[in-house]
């Protein structure tokens, strides 16, 4: 008797949770489409799909992050149509497992950018002839930059280091951000002299008066090329958006947010 | 104020309840009144997930149910997009995060009734479910209701699965807790403050009314 009573109990529970599941399905309604987009590219895409949205009345969503977790949400399965990398490798690696419509186009050259936040002992100069004496005096606390296996920028950064023979000497206190934001984040509140992070975050508004930065030679790391990719999925709206990201308008923003642009 | 994500949060913390209290109210009852071969088992797999970090969860959801799998494949081929980065998605993992949170107050709270009322119920002529509804869960409900209120602020509070399964998706898998991650990563100070102040209120108030309600209804208990 308690043996079918439990069973019933079972029954009706898997009834009750069927039930629910089936309730918070999405009901077909027209979602914009998702853009995600390199960490770097916040300030910029935001202002470009403002004026997207005001020249054309389509609205995007825009998802940032590191351009390698993004790749690897979308080998995952998230629902992205649109992919801005910081990078040339990781969209040519969807487009290698098949899940672009082709090969993509660069549409900005990013550069990199050494920052001090205010009040650092760093004092910021585009040859790190400040960092180096910070260094040699073992004044460094910490020092943040982007997570080189998953940020192209922490890539570049790490190559800059290492170029001036730094990297050795401070990897023991460098601090790595998810992505080239969070790096930015640990440069300007957590108990760093600065950090290498994009030049595109280093001059966005929303870093005004939180420090000084200068911008590094791009002879001195391999260029960062920003790819971008329309994805299988994408419907007509993307297609839109990913052809306005090219338009003369899109690209003065972008030249204006701290990014070289292609001809 | 990102207001969606509010929204997403609040339908979140619901949905895990309306899928999880059943789940919760049998599973507590099983292990509260029967002995089983291994039942040491199945209470530690409950009580699991408080102890893992939530990337063990998004790693094997990912794994299991990500677009590279067989089984990904084939729920993506039946319900149109991928369990990852879905709302459907972020329920179940948020149904398995919050096992323990509701089965072990109601576990507790169904242990606490001495066996001799059962007994006298089942003497009484009443029925298995006349048991439950009319003895088990009044007795218990002050146990029923702190399970519910702690999983509905622990879904609030949910951040590490949600950003490994969840995408950051508006209105689909952006809570709120991601949406003060996503706006700090932006420089938005501001935007985060307030987010992060409101989902301080609502877990207070929701944890305040929890400890009202429960010592209310023990009382009159």
């Amino acid at each position: 008797m308690v043996q079918s009573f439990q069973v019933q109990v079972l029954r009706w529970c898997a009834v009750v949770a069927l039930v629910a599941l089936a309730s918070v399905s999405p009901a077909g309604v027209q979602k914009p489409p998702v853009v995600a987009a390199a960490a770097s590219m916040n300030a910029a895409l935001t202002a470009i799909a403002a004026q997207f949205e005001q020249a054309r009345g389509r609205h995007v969503d825009l998802v940032f992050g590191a351009s390698g977790a993004l790749t690897r949400q979308i080998r995952d399965g998230a629902p992205f149509e649109v992919f801005l990398a910081a990078d040339d490798t990781f969209p040519q690696q969807l487009t290698g497992a098949g899940l672009t419509r082709d090969a993509g186009v660069v549409y900005a050259i990013g550069r990199l950018a050494l920052f001090a936040p205010t009040g650092s002992p760093l004092t910021v100069d585009a040859g790190l002839a400040g960092l180096a004496s910070l260094v040699r005096d073992g004044r460094v606390t910490r020092f943040a930059i982007a997570n080189p296996e998953v940020a192209p920028y922490g890539q570049a950064a790490e190559a800059v280091l290492r170029r001036h023979g730094l990297w050795d000497a401070m990897r023991p206190r460098i601090v790595l951000g998810d992505s080239v934001a969070q790096a930015a984040q640990f440069a300007t509140t957590g108990n760093a002299v600065g950090g290498l992070v994009a030049w595109s975050v280093a001059v966005a508004p929303a870093m005004a008066g939180r420090g000084t930065s200068v911008v590094i030679p791009a002879s001195d790391h391999p260029p960062i090329r920003h790819r971008m990719v329309l994805l299988k999925r994408a419907g007509a709206a993307a297609a839109e958006f990913y052809a306005y990201l090219q338009t003369p308008a899109a690209r003065a923003i972008l030249k204006s947010s701290g990014f070289e642009v292609p001809e | 104020m990102d207001w969606t994500a509010l929204g997403v949060s609040l339908r979140l913390g619901v949905a895990t309840l309306i899928v999880l209290l059943p789940i919760g109210l049998w599973l507590g009852h099983l292990l509260a009144t029967r002995s089983f071969p291994g039942k040491a088992l199945i209470e530690a797999l409950i009580t699991v997930p408080l102890v893992l970090p939530p990337t063990v969860l998004g790693f094997y959801l990912l794994v299991t149910f990500g677009a590279r799998s067989p089984l990904g494949q084939a729920f993506a081929s039946i319900a149109g997009h991928a369990l990852p980065f879905s709302f459907a998605g972020l329920l179940l993992a948020s149904a398995i995060a919050n096992l323990p949170f509701v089965v072990q107050p109601i576990q507790r709270a169904f242990e606490a009734i001495p066996s001799g009322v059962r007994d006298a119920a089942a003497c009484c002529g009443l029925s298995p479910w006349q048991r439950f509804f009319q003895i088990d869960l009044p007795l218990a409900w002050p146990g029923v209701l702190t399970a519910a209120m702690l999983a509905f602020a622990h879904t609030l509070g949910e951040f590490g699965v949600v950003l490994m399964v969840g995408g950051n998706l508006p209105g689909e898998t952006r809570t709120l807790s991601i949406a003060i991650y996503d706006r700090m990563q932006a420089f938005d100070d501001r935007g985060a403050g307030v987010m992060a102040a409101t989902l301080l209120v609502v877990a207070v108030g929701t944890l305040m009314l929890t400890t009202t309600l429960a010592g209310r209804t023990t009382r009159r208990g």
